[in-house]
């Protein structure tokens, strides 16, 4: 009855077909088709990314140095990590070196991003896939209490009354009629596992971290100006340091220094006592249900980034990981080459787009991206009101990446597996000891759970370095450096007449690239391949299905009426659908014109 | 409606004192810029007023407006979706989603017909017939008519749905168009930035809740509390463009000593927004005081106006101070001039649509 896809995967598409459109809590818009045979289990999976901007087209002529702008806008979400891909991408190109001050506030940024990114991720994208709000009024708040002092025992929230008083406002709301965000939630679903104490806890966290998230950012305020959407620099930074002399209260002083001191500190209580003790309770609840593995025991990719020192991409420098994984075997790790013209193609026979010829894989470098908007002829409803997409036909707005013909996982997971498979200190001490703690083998890593739990583990990573970052910065003003920017490539004079380069990254949702072709001092060509156009491709021509679409293969479903099971496998990904749906070839816009009716 | 809870019993259920409470409205008042005989209107309103409905629909975006929004610090976004209005659909932070989701978007419509706030974060795309954004099978455009019918009146978050914003950059290939061009029969109060101050965002809604009305707008329908007065003329480095102190290059000596950044290409003198007086993220800093200029990201089409870098007028040799005088005048008429300009472009799109006018909710 079924399909068998090259890379593994059982497609059966004669059950029960069940749409989720809008599938919310994610960053853009996002639409998921399943088949579930007569137990619920799902068998064939669509997931299709439902909107596109056409950013890089908007980009042809402009400014390299204006890039990091419009790029940043590519998402809101994980602000500032397009606009950092974008300004190495533009220094690669031109052979532009920044200097050490640079680089370690760059990295803090990057890695503020990251934790601020996996907080609100988990607290306020994810959560409610596992903790029930509504049931979190039947907790006993004493019983809270202990709960909350035994796995976290330095949190200082954790009194009765404060529990008290939270459920009390929840109860209020609840009560008001008003349920607002909570409004048709699946809270009556038997996928929701925790009892009620941990449900309560939890809802507590979400209103913690609400309040907290607002302040995490303020390192990128106070080096960027603003959150979301700091301003970056080609050649460094913009914000100088100045600790000593005249007009010291106009940049980077001995104030502002204190203050981000101030809150790498708090971010990593936050993360030690709340995050990591709270994926722990959470999961050791749920270890059970290991489903949504997908790719990430088969196919797992990343770039790597934060870079010890400036100007230096290579592996062994890099503090999140790079390499490959391919058909499981985590005793290879492969290097990846963002220029290699053979390693990473997008193919579209199954995206809106065409490249006139079927079965065509191409390098960024030679993008092309015409928009064809068309269902197939299975589709049920019509073009302006889809019922049920024909995954046979051209079905999403995500095109499909491949390395070396392999659809790929990126993000945490990736990083942390890749990091694991390559003995990486720090990343193999944390996934054991969270193993032990949750007494589970390391097959438990491959699954949803793992998603979530790796990016927790990386949260807490990403703050020791934000303080490794600060203190060297701090070393280096203290050795007489307070450089933060070069300009001796300022000038578009300086430039050669024809450049190309590539800027990569770890955003937090996986391997971000930008590749950029510069000519008489504009921009010729950019393109973008972001970490969900990787997780979220559609099939490609040998019929490979993404990330995404493995991941919900074979998960059964409480309710099949209830999306939770889906929403929990997709969300674990963290989706920025913003950021996978947005590229397009220098020629595309001629031919969208065409079809304005 | 008596059981829905108001702010106050909000307020005082959350162990806060009638002491405390006025002392809040008066603070509320003065933030505000309103003198005390307000206060007890504003003690009024949020001891009476159950949690108004809002639906928040999302368009061609980034979600920087949400963002920006869940960062307010005062009133706290856990307040503003808690206690103070219902967001009853958001599908960026939403439980439900898919059919559940469409339900409640639906439900809240009927419920709360001409009673409820639409916010718009991102415009809907009107080539390849919408569907370059796709909500629930169909055309984001769709959705987005249905909800404003029977809204009470409409927030443009952002410069996506004020103005068009990134994907609205020439040369446009989606046709992104910003909501009052599609909206034509609806009150809207545009909040552009990319994204918006936080506190503006906030700022904005809780006057509605508060006086239970629009607040004042200018021409192009941004709340005049907020957008009256351009960055330039609040800036705390405005002492250094008056005095012809300018940073030259990025971290020169000049940029370490905080002078004024218009050479380095600030679109502070032509931005009408709040971010030299609230500021950033609690006030923490704004994007001149980090070091970099102002990219005017609240002004209409501000992707097209050039370069970032590109100095807004070419002023032949700038002196030292004692042609600030000189350097002041010139400078001064060149905004003028372009405010001049700016203001019969908007007086011009606002005869065109006069039904966004004056509008008192």
């Amino acid at each position: 009855m079924g399909t068998m896809t090259p890379n593994g995967f059982d497609l059966d598409a004669t059950g029960q077909r069940i749409v989720v459109d809008p599938v919310c809590r994610i960053e853009g818009h996002m639409r998921c088709e399943v088949n579930v045979d007569e137990q619920g289990v799902i068998r064939n999976a669509v997931s299709t990314g439902t909107m596109w901007r056409g950013l890089e087209v908007i980009l042809k002529g402009r400014d390299p140095r204006d890039a990091w702008a419009f790029t940043e806008r590519i998402c809101g979400v994980c602000t500032g990590t397009h606009a950092l891909t974008s300004v190495r991408a533009v220094e690669d190109a031109l052979g532009i070196t920044i200097p050490d001050n640079a680089n370690s506030i760059r990295n803090m940024m990057q890695l503020n991003l990251q934790i601020h990114d996996h907080v609100v991720h988990f607290y306020h994208l994810h959560a409610l896939d596992w903790v029930n709000p509504v049931n979190a009024l039947r907790a006993d708040p004493k019983a809270t209490s202990e709960l909350q002092q035994m796995v976290s025992p330095s949190h200082p929230l954790s009194s009765p009354g404060y529990f008290r008083d939270v459920q009390n406002r929840l109860k209020k709301f609840v009560e008001s009629g008003q349920l607002g965000l909570f409004k048709n939630g699946y809270w009556d679903s038997k996928a929701y596992l925790l009892p009620p104490e941990a449900d309560l806890m939890a809802t507590t966290h979400y209103l913690e971290a609400l309040d907290l998230q607002k302040d995490i950012v303020k390192i990128h305020t106070i080096f960027g100006g603003k959150n979301p959407h700091p301003n970056w620099l080609v050649g460094g930074v913009p914000c100088p340091i100045n600790v000593d002399g005249v007009g010291a209260v106009g940049a980077i002083n001995m104030e502002r220094l204190n203050y981000i001191s101030s809150i790498i500190d708090l971010c990593t209580t936050f993360v030690q006592n709340v995050y990591i003790p709270d994926v722990i309770a959470i999961g050791g609840f749920y270890k059970g249900w290991l489903y949504g593995g997908g790719l990430s025991g088969k196919s797992v990719m990343a770039y790597g980034d934060i870079p010890e020192n400036p100007n230096d991409f290579s592996a062994d420098q890099l503090h999140l990981p790079r390499g490959a994984i391919i058909n499981g075997n985590l005793n290879e790790v492969h290097d990846v080459d963002p220029r290699d013209p053979e390693q990473i193609q997008e193919f579209v026979d199954h995206s809106w787009y065409t490249y006139g010829e079927p079965g065509k894989g191409l390098h960024p470098w030679d993008g092309v991206t015409d928009p064809k908007y068309e269902l197939g002829p299975n589709a049920k409803g019509t073009r302006t009101n889809i019922e049920e997409l024909d995954e046979g036909a051209k079905y999403s707005w995500i095109k499909a990446p491949r390395w070396k013909g392999n659809a790929m996982e990126v993000g945490p997971l990736a990083r942390y597996v890749v990091g694991y498979a390559k003995g990486h200190e720090d990343i193999k001490n944390q996934v054991d000891g969270l193993l032990r703690a949750l007494d589970v083998d390391i097959s438990a890593l491959f699954s949803t759970l793992g998603r979530t739990a790796a990016r927790a583990l990386e949260a807490e990573y990403c703050t020791r370095l934000q303080r490794h970052f600060f203190d060297k910065m701090i070393t280096n003003i203290k050795n007489g450096d307070s450089s933060t920017a070069n300009v001796a490539k300022w000038d578009p004079k300086t430039w050669p007449k024809e450049a190309k380069g590539v800027g990569m990254t770890e955003a937090p949702r996986g391997a971000l690239g930008h590749w950029i072709k510069i000519k008489d001092g504009r921009i010729e060509n950019y393109q973008c391949v972001v970490p969900t156009t990787w997780n979220g491709s559609p099939r490609d021509t040998a019929g490979n299905i993404g990330a995404f679409e493995a991941s919900l293969m074979n998960t059964p479903m409480a309710n099949p009426e209830q999306p939770v099971e889906i929403l929990r496998t997709l969300h674990s990904f963290d989706p920025c659908l913003a950021c996978s749906t947005h590229v397009m070839s220098p020629d595309g816009a001629e031919l969208t014109r065409v079809k304005v009716r | 409606m008596s059981q829905i809870e108001t702010f106050y019993d909000v307020m005082r259920r959350q162990g806060i004192t009638r002491r405390s409470f006025m002392k809040y409205c008066s603070l509320t008042a003065a933030a505000l810029g309103l003198g005390p005989s307000f206060v007890p209107k504003i003690a009024h309103a949020m001891e009476t007023k159950p949690r108004t409905p809002v639906i928040w629909v999302h368009g061609l975006e980034c979600t920087c407006c949400s963002e920006s929004f869940i960062r307010s610090a005062h009133p706290l976004a856990k307040d503003v979706v808690l206690s103070m209005i219902s967001l009853d659909y958001d599908d960026t932070l939403m439980a439900a989603a898919g059919h559940q989701a469409e339900a409640a978007l639906m439900d809240t419509i009927e419920k709360y017909k001409g009673n409820y706030i639409l916010a718009v974060e991102g415009n809907p795309p009107l080539n390849e017939d919408g569907m370059y954004c796709i909500v629930g099978g169909k055309p984001f455009v769709e959705q987005l008519k249905m909800a404003a019918e029977h809204a009470k009146a409409i927030i443009s978050w952002g410069a996506c749905a004020s103005y068009g914003c990134v994907q609205a950059a020439a040369p446009n290939p989606t046709r992104a168009t910003p909501v009052h061009k599609v909206i034509l029969d609806k009150p809207i109060i545009k909040v552009p930035g990319c994204p918006p101050i936080a506190e503006v965002m906030t700022g904005v809604i809780t006057y509605m809740l508060t006086f239970d009305r629009m607040p004042e707008l200018d021409r192009q329908g941004r709340p005049q509390m907020f957008y009256s007065q351009r960055i330039h003329d609040k800036c705390y480095r405005r002492p250094h463009f008056d005095a012809g102190q300018f940073v030259e290059h990025w971290d020169d000596e000049n940029a370490r000593k905080g002078y004024c950044l218009y050479k380095m290409g600030c679109k502070g003198p032509t931005t009408y927004n709040a971010c030299s007086t609230v500021r950033w993220n609690d006030g923490v800093s704004f994007p001149i005081q980090s070091g970099h200029g102002c990219i005017g990201c609240s002004e209409d089409g501000f992707w097209d106006q050039g370069g970032f870098y590109d100095r807004l007028t070419t002023i032949n040799q700038f002196g030292i101070e004692a042609n600030a005088d000189r350097v002041g005048m010139v400078a001064a008429g060149v905004t003028a001039g372009a405010v001049a300009v700016h203001a019969a472009v908007s007086a011009l799109k606002q005869a065109q649509k006069k039904t966004q006018d004056k509008v008192e909710g």
